[in-house]
């Protein structure tokens, strides 16, 4: 009954088309005014982050239950260069672009779970997962 | 898109009304200087009160703008962060410690004056 929604990424006003489609989604869903801006935020910086490193990618987001838990998962996928060292990207303040995004660390922060899977010269995928309170 | 800018005596009015994606707020950036330029504006107040989220691209811009205008010898408030715009900015990282703020646009006013008159 999950139903998947996504953006194609390859263009700045990609990035607003997936922050929308996620505000969107997460209001219908209930989340609080709070938590709507975290899920907003959070998908603009990983469609930037596609935009900028890979040039071109995806984000899906989907309602999600688990047991009595509702929530909402947004999938991040790209085909770019990859990334070389995640434990480095995962460190505050780490940038390869004069800070144009705030970073992984920062997405990570605005959402309750966070993982990411990368193969240089594959790909990056990222998912992360908001749980309504 | 384009971000309207009001003059009122001395001072820039902006209230972001838009979603603003990187080329409205690039040109927001753009446009904002010209026009301290043409009018000798020694005040501005960009008011957020219409804005649900900021990312750490439009936080820059923003933040840019701000250490622009001074350049040109103008002071910047920016008003009217809502409460969730604060919290999600603080949880990414971002803190704008440099940028001036406040509360809404009449507290922004008064404090462009006080900055000015002092």
């Amino acid at each position: 009954m999950a139903i998947q929604s996504c953006v194609d990424v390859r263009n700045e006003w990609d990035i607003v088309s997936a922050r929308q489609l996620g505000r969107d989604l997460a209001k219908d869903l209930g989340f609080s005014s709070v938590d709507q801006a975290r899920i907003t935020t959070a998908i603009s910086e990983l469609a930037r982050n596609i935009y900028l490193y890979a040039g071109n990618g995806r984000i899906c987001i989907e309602p999600i239950e688990e047991g009595n838990r509702r929530g909402l998962r947004i999938i991040a996928n790209d085909t770019g260069p990859g990334i070389q060292d995640i434990r480095k990207v995962m460190e505050d303040g780490y940038t390869t672009s004069g800070g144009l995004g705030a970073g992984l660390p920062g997405v990570k922060r605005l959402m309750d779970e966070f993982a990411i899977h990368s193969t240089v010269d594959v790909g990056t995928e990222i998912h992360i997962t908001k749980w309504l309170r | 898109m384009r971000v309207p800018i009001l003059k009122l005596h001395e001072y820039l009015l902006i209230s972001i009304q838009v979603e603003l994606d990187d080329k409205t707020a690039l040109q927001f950036q753009e446009d904002l200087l010209s026009k301290i330029h043409d009018t000798g504006a020694k005040g501005i107040v960009i008011d957020l009160t219409s804005v649900d989220m900021v990312d750490s691209f439009i936080a820059k811009v923003l933040g840019d703008v701000v250490k622009m205008s001074n350049l040109m010898g103008a002071r910047v408030v920016l008003t009217g962060i809502q409460p969730p715009v604060a919290i999600t900015l603080i949880d990414l990282g971002i803190n704008m410690r440099d940028v001036p703020t406040a509360l809404d646009l009449e507290q922004g006013l008064d404090k462009l004056q006080q900055d000015l008159e002092g």
